[in-house]
């Protein structure tokens, strides 16, 4: 047998209000927020790979490279990276609230205000960087 | 026969004394990496699709006119390395969480080890050996100092 216990299991008086959480998944902010930060993140590792390959073509010849840079200059890929800078810019900006709520007390209470910073923020920065963004793709 | 039920929270193998804990050095290098790396892909992006025409000036030459300069050769260099191994490190977390101990983990993992290793490689070797005014080239595709 094993030598701890697992203690004794009381009934709380009065049942609790709150609704339990039924699932590893139990919504608000905390989870939203680590679920956009694990699909973002997946998103950008799997753009990276190819993106480091696509740039190797250098090495290759001006033609090889221009070609498949030329892929992304269309319109359909400019929309493609509206996307992929709202992932980044989502990841960055969630990553440094990871980090407050991880080192200061007021961050980790204050966890859930912090996520709605961080959409605001990123709502600031893609009105900056999509117009500009689309404009460049689709004006040439 | 008697099955024994283990008390909640029994360590599933004992608990490592000294040396290194990797995983904390881990949880230390997301933080930092991920900061370094804020700055340098959003310097990244403003450079290449902010500035003048953006991704439509973005052509052979455009990337042999930076590297010209050897801070943006190290800028791309330093942002390769950090963000390969962030990301393969992130990724490793997520195997962790959805695959059990064993054969597929450990094949998942290899291949996230063997992409970020080759990758770093490739990377680093096309920033220092690029060769930006290849012989034999059209001049109208390479950097206007190749001219010269």
């Amino acid at each position: 047998m094993p030598e701890t216990s697992a203690g004794t299991l009381t009934t709380p008086e009065k049942p609790a209000k709150q609704k339990p959480g039924g699932t590893l998944y139990r919504g608000h902010e905390g989870m939203w927020s680590w679920v956009l930060h694990r699909i973002t993140g997946v998103a950008i590792f799997f753009f990276l790979l190819v993106h480091i390959l696509d740039t190797a073509l250098v090495r290759v010849s001006p033609e090889a490279y221009n070609a498949v840079i030329g892929a992304y200059q269309t319109p359909i890929m400019g929309l493609g990276e509206v996307a992929l800078v709202g992932a980044i810019v989502f990841h960055a900006f969630n990553g440094l609230r990871i980090i407050l709520v991880d080192f200061w007390a007021w961050a980790t209470r204050h966890q859930k205000v912090l996520f709605w910073v961080v959409i605001a923020l990123w709502v600031v920065t893609m009105l900056a960087f999509t117009p500009r963004h689309l404009i460049n793709v689709f004006s040439h | 026969m008697t099955a024994t039920i283990e008390a909640p929270r029994t360590p599933a193998r004992p608990a490592r004394k000294g040396g290194a804990n990797l995983e904390k050095w881990g949880w230390i290098y997301m933080r930092a990496s991920g900061v370094v790396l804020l700055v340098l892909i959003f310097g990244h992006l403003f450079m290449n699709l902010m500035v003048g025409d953006g991704i439509q000036a973005i052509d052979f030459g455009f990337v042999g006119g930076k590297w010209a300069d050897g801070f943006w050769q190290w800028w791309d260099v330093l942002m390769l390395w950090l963000a390969l191994i962030h990301g393969a490190n992130g990724m490793r977390t997520l195997v962790n969480d959805y695959t059990n101990p064993g054969t597929v983990q450990n094949v998942l993992k290899g291949a996230l080890f063997a992409a970020a290793a080759v990758l770093i490689i490739l990377g680093t070797l096309v920033v220092f050996t690029f060769e930006p005014c290849p012989a034999g080239a059209p001049a109208d595709l390479l950097p206007s100092f190749c001219a010269a």
